[in-house]
């Protein structure tokens, strides 16, 4: 019942929103971010990783296709939920400083997009889950569109139809997977599991990489990628944040629950190869984060670089490799954010995001500046930093599968810490400009919303069993599969 | 007393939490008296488990704390481990962390960031303890990444200077790039035990046989990660540039405690090092390296706290080589002397450099005995302590390193005597150049001289001492002593003893050795007095000509050009040139291609060539409606 709460109240809820005024729909928004906040609290409070029936719903939707509203939460989704549960209410509250035209739309469309990402966290239904994949995209092209900076028209354009026609590829092998079924077709998870262990090794590898493709372009892994820097870049700040801190995390977990157990032996012939995409993309992504002049692009590159490495370890199918993953989406989800809302911050006060022209911020901005720096140093994975968790069971689980290709994604360990620095010497330390000098600190919504944030990444960093323990019979699950059918 | 080590890491870590987030709101004379007090109280703790551990308990004890990172078959708990190593290094970490506090309350006095320094110090210490207490590799990890983050916060203490926010940047990434070499020693000893603990690993490290490729491949991983903390070749030219942090952090944690955590890690790994020979070779000489270039380059700077700081690479560089030689304890033994006899100089520059109101050069000082006799004294101390005049502290810590290599290969020997009179020799004229004569500065800096407070005085005083009387826990067997230090720390080395057995040079080569070390640094003396002391002689004003060797000593061998020139400009220009052009010219001109061939093989479709998204989705929402309602389709 949880699981159902969880997807129609922001839904249903939003059409309330698009019918109020300016003033009260960014109350009301924020109203039922919590409130959904509230209930993911409760199914994680309730949440028993060895039995999550009491999360399950099945029941047929459209029969006669043997289309399944089939949902269900296991530890994996349930932390992607509690990621997007927590980061829309911040989101939300991110936008009260800026001034948003057309507010009852803008809410109403990040509610809806809310509720098809929790879709497909928790879909249990191929046809469900695609239904949810595709419905995200719609409110978050629009929010880049209508909000979006100089270049949007196309720089949107380009995002849609590469993620759609990513998703095409996904439709397609859905489908062929569907055809395999026994019977009555069915779309249900179960099914589709089953058809594709009985698929012959060479259609296995069709159907892997008709899957791949459409979750790499989401995630983006390299060479995919080239949709995201100018996305990230012309998109509103709160629509950068949707992107990058809950929707490439479509990606990686339909790595995890719709690729990895489908296609076992598809898996096994071709993992390599998404390892290899994923260190390069780390390394690439990572390097070019580095001549970045401008701080919006270099956050953007270096989301490449970390989703790079959550995908090499992904594809190790190396058990505490999967539980960094999981926890290293979450962790990502909010260093991002807590990024972009900072770039966005910069932005408003001094009119520019080029690196070269801020500096001296540490001085007049210290709150600023100090919230600044523990993000930083959790995006450069310090220990006891939410980032170091995932990272070293990342490298650790990539190690063990490839040394080399742990040692080569490693090297993103120093050349994050090169950009990131850099970019915070460049803006923070130093004498104020004239750009600088003037600007104010934090003002109570801004701390507010970057004071949880740098909270869960130091209290994650020291304490990560919470969400470690949520995903560890799922990884187990996962691999158990993925082991039987080789 | 061994129960309560928990203790020992939370007084600093609840004296950073209150006065980092109070910050302003605390009086300053508040928050430096609680840092120190808190410092102190680990002290206290860290001294009784000494006691305990020295008097016959010498058995080690495992403190959990909770399990950490839980995930597959990684299982890390954040447990501690109080053995005779990790308590020598407590007692100098929080002893020498809690003079330097006090110091610092004096020397920090008018900083407007007073009371941020003092929570970065503490929680530079918390982290420190955390290093050498851990019981697994990651809570090490944890420490040594730690104590970078304080370095970095600390280097780039005043962060209105843009060049000392560069040279916090270059620590923190130099230090990143030895910090990899460790992860993946870490990653491999997981592959070979399954585990980090320090109790797994080392039980089961006799499986491997002597210079098994795989345990050298570890030691060298994790050896590179010493190479960046302990500021070995090529690794070390962030140290120098460290010196643009507050004086007494360039004594605390860039001499004495932080810079020592490669010699540490070496130590508590002794077990796997002594079964790789061929790594600890290559220790002895990346060692004696960094020991013979510092030491070059320290005889001709003018900066005070350069010509303090090359000298610290070149005595971690000797003290490398002792681990080299398999004398771990050794290696011990001079950490704990240089941190005597280091933190009291850098100390001492700092007193100096109070009341030369900021001046740093060597040539606008001298004659400063007379008007700072008490920093003068205990300058002298250091001075023949580091120098290696007996009986202080360095004398014998360093007459050990240098027996050890003789026994080991007479050239090392040979290189480790120079080093010792290379550094005779700057230390001298250091001292010459700053204490005798005349003086050489401006008439107001004249007018300002004064000696410091006794809020700085006194913690130079108790340094003093210890570099006079520091020595005396390892004396020679020769004197018919029994070398206490050696006794102590047994435990921690006696399976690596079994493994090898380390043969000592006879007496007589012994006292042989002593003699020729202690005539020669005698004469060095001399000859520094006779250039510096009597002749007055004054260094060469910047721009001047120099001889071609001490140019490139003075220019530091152009080491920082060096890398610039072939590592960081060529990287540069590879990503800007070459990724660049794959990224905008190649991949993403395949994708725009792509979507142009769908658009051109779609030219019936109007509106596709419009690119009206609105169509897309409405035709996307259709087919969907369409598909659900009409059970038929298929």
């Amino acid at each position: 019942m949880l699981t159902a709460i969880l997807i129609f109240l922001p839904l249903l809820a939003s059409v309330l929103v698009l019918a109020l005024k300016p003033a009260q729909a960014r109350v009301a928004a924020l109203i039922i971010a919590l409130a959904e906040l509230a209930v993911s609290l409760v199914a994680f409070a309730q949440f028993n990783p060895a039995d999550t029936s009491a999360f399950s719903i099945a029941t047929p939707w459209i029969e006669q296709l043997g289309i399944n509203f089939n949902i269900g939460l296991d530890g994996t989704g349930l932390v992607l939920v509690l990621l997007a549960t927590i980061l829309t209410p911040l989101i939300i509250l991110s936008s009260y400083t800026g001034n948003i035209e057309r507010p009852a739309l803008f809410y109403f469309l990040i509610l809806v997009m809310q509720a098809s990402m929790i879709g497909v966290f928790v879909a249990e239904d191929g046809f469900l889950f695609y239904i949810f994949w595709e419905m995200a995209l719609i409110p978050i092209y629009f929010i880049c569109l209508l909000w979006g900076g100089a270049e949007r028209v196309r720089v949107t354009l380009k995002f849609f139809i590469y993620t759609l026609a990513g998703s095409l590829f996904m439709l397609l092998g859905l489908i062929y997977l569907y055809l395999q079924t026994p019977g009555e077709h069915s779309f249900s998870m179960q099914a589709l599991y089953e058809a594709g262990k009985n698929l012959d090794a060479v259609s296995q590898s069709w159907v892997f990489w008709a899957l791949f493709v459409a979750f790499a372009i989401k995630m983006p892994v390299f060479p995919f990628h080239t949709w995201q820097p100018d996305t990230y870049f012309e998109a509103p700040a709160q629509g950068t944040m949707l992107l990058s801190g809950i929707m490439l995390k479509m990606g990686v977990f339909g790595v995890i629950r719709w690729l990895l157990p489908v296609v076992p032996q598809g898996v096994e012939q071709w993992s390599y190869v998404a390892v290899i995409l994923s260190v390069i993309g780390v390394v690439y992504a990572s390097f070019l984060a580095i001549i970045q002049k401008d701080i919006k692009r270099l956050v953007a590159y270096s989301s490449i670089a970390h989703v790079g490495l959550i995908s090499a370890g992904i594809f190790t199918q190396n058990s505490a490799a999967v539980q960094g993953a999981v926890i290293q989406m979450f962790s990502h989800g909010i260093i991002v954010f807590g990024l972009f809302y900072i770039v966005e911050i910069i932005q408003t006060r001094t009119g520019t995001t080029k690196i070269d022209e801020l500096g001296g911020i540490r001085s007049v901005a210290p709150k600023l500046a100090t919230l600044f720096m523990v993000i930083m140093f959790g995006s450069v994975a310090l220990p006891f930093t939410s980032g170091f968790v995932g990272e070293f069971l990342l490298l650790n689980g990539i190690f063990q599968y490839q040394p080399w290709a742990s040692a080569v994604a490693g090297v993103s360990v120093i050349l994050g810490a090169i950009y990131m620095l850099n970019a915070y010497r460049k803006s923070m330390s130093g004498e104020a400009n004239t750009l600088t000098q003037s600007i104010t600190d934090l003002t109570t919504v801004e701390k507010a919303v970057l004071i949880p944030l740098c909270l869960m990444v130091v209290v994650i960093g020291i304490y990560p069993a919470p969400l470690l323990d949520l995903s560890q019979t799922a990884a187990q699950n996962l691999l158990q599969i993925v082991e039987l059918y080789k | 007393m061994k129960e309560l080590v928990g203790l020992v890491p939370l007084f600093p870590l609840l004296g950073f939490l209150i006065i980092g987030s109070l910050n302003k709101r605390l009086p300053k004379s508040v928050a430096g008296i609680l840092a120190s007090l808190l410092v102190l109280a680990s002290f206290g703790v860290s001294l009784g488990i000494f006691i305990e551990l020295s008097s016959g308990n010498p058995a080690p004890h495992t403190f959990l704390l909770f399990d950490w990172i839980s995930a597959g078959s990684v299982n890390i708990s954040l447990s501690f481990l109080v053995d005779p190593l990790s308590s020598l290094f407590l007692l100098i970490i929080t002893g020498i962390g809690f003079l330097i506090h006090i110091y610092s309350i004096g020397y920090m006095k008018e900083d407007e960031g007073f009371n941020r320094f003092f929570s970065y110090l503490n929680l530079f210490v918390f982290f420190m303890l955390l290093l050498v207490l851990g019981s697994n590799y990651l809570v090490m990890f944890v420490g040594w990444e730690g104590v970078g983050l304080c370095s970095y916060l600390l280097i780039g203490f005043w962060f209105k200077n843009p060049e000392y926010s560069k040279a916090a940047n270059k620590a923190f990434i130099m230090n990143r790039i030895g910090d990899l070499g460790f992860l993946l020693g870490i990653f491999l000893l997981f592959t070979h035990f399954n585990s980090f603990d320090y109790a797994t690993i080392f039980s089961q490290a006799t499986r491997f046989s002597f210079n098994d490729p795989q345990v050298i491949l570890i030691t060298a991983l994790l050896f590179i990660g010493a190479m960046g903390k302990s500021a070995q070749v090529p690794l070390y030219t962030w140290l120098p540039d460290a010196m643009a942090g507050p004086t007494p952090v360039s004594a605390l944690i860039h001499a004495a405690t932080m810079v020592t955590a490669g010699i540490y890690m070496i130590c508590r790994s002794n077990i796997l090092y002594t079964l790789a020979p061929f790594t600890l070779e290559i220790i002895s000489v990346v060692g004696l390296v960094t020991a013979l270039l510092a030491a070059i380059i320290a005889l001709t700077q003018n900066d005070i706290k350069k010509v303090l700081a090359y000298s610290t690479v070149s005595q971690l560089g000797l003290m490398f080589l002792a681990l080299g030689t398999g004398s771990y304890a050794t290696g011990v033994f001079h950490v704990t002397t240089h941190a005597f006899f280091k933190a009291l100089l850098f100390l001492g520059a700092g007193s100096v450099i109070h009341a030369m109101s900021g001046e740093q050069d060597i040539r606008n000082m001298g004659g400063l005995r007379k008007y700072l006799p008490v920093t003068y004294a205990v300058f002298l101390i250091a001075t023949l302590a580091i120098s290696g005049i007996p009986p202080f502290a360095g004398f014998f810590s360093k007459d050990e390193i240098l027996a050890h290599a003789f026994a080991h290969n007479k050239v090392y020997w040979v290189l480790g005597l120079a080093v010792s009179l290379c550094t005779a020799f700057y230390m001298f004229r250091l001292f010459f150049l700053t204490f005798s004569g005349g003086f050489r500065g401006t008439h107001e800096q004249e007018h300002h001289l004064h000696e410091s407070p006794a809020v700085m005085t006194v913690p130079l005083m108790v340094l003093a001492v210890l570099s006079v009387i520091g020595g005396f826990m390892g004396i020679p067997e020769i004197f018919h002593f029994d070398h206490a230090l050696n006794g102590f720390l047994e435990p921690v080395f006696a399976t690596s003893h079994t493994l090898v057995h380390h043969a000592a040079p006879d007496h007589s080569t012994e006292w042989m050795l002593m003699g020729i070390t202690v005539a020669l640094v005698i004469v060095t003396i001399g000859i520094a007095w006779f250039m510096y002391g009597t002749k007055k002689q004054v260094p060469a004003a910047e721009g001047s000509a120099l001889s071609p060797l001490h140019k490139l000593s003075y220019n530091m061998f152009y080491v920082d050009e060096l890398y610039n020139a072939v590592i960081v400009k060529p990287l540069a220009w590879f990503s800007a040139n070459v990724l660049r052009f794959i990224e905008v010219n190649v991949i993403d001109n395949i994708v725009n291609l792509s979507g142009r061939i769908v658009e051109i093989g779609g030219r019936g479709l109007k509106l596709v060539q419009q690119g009206s998204i609105g169509f897309y989705i409405f035709m996307m929402v259709l087919a969907i409606i369409v598909l659900l309602l009409t059970p038929s389709f298929i």
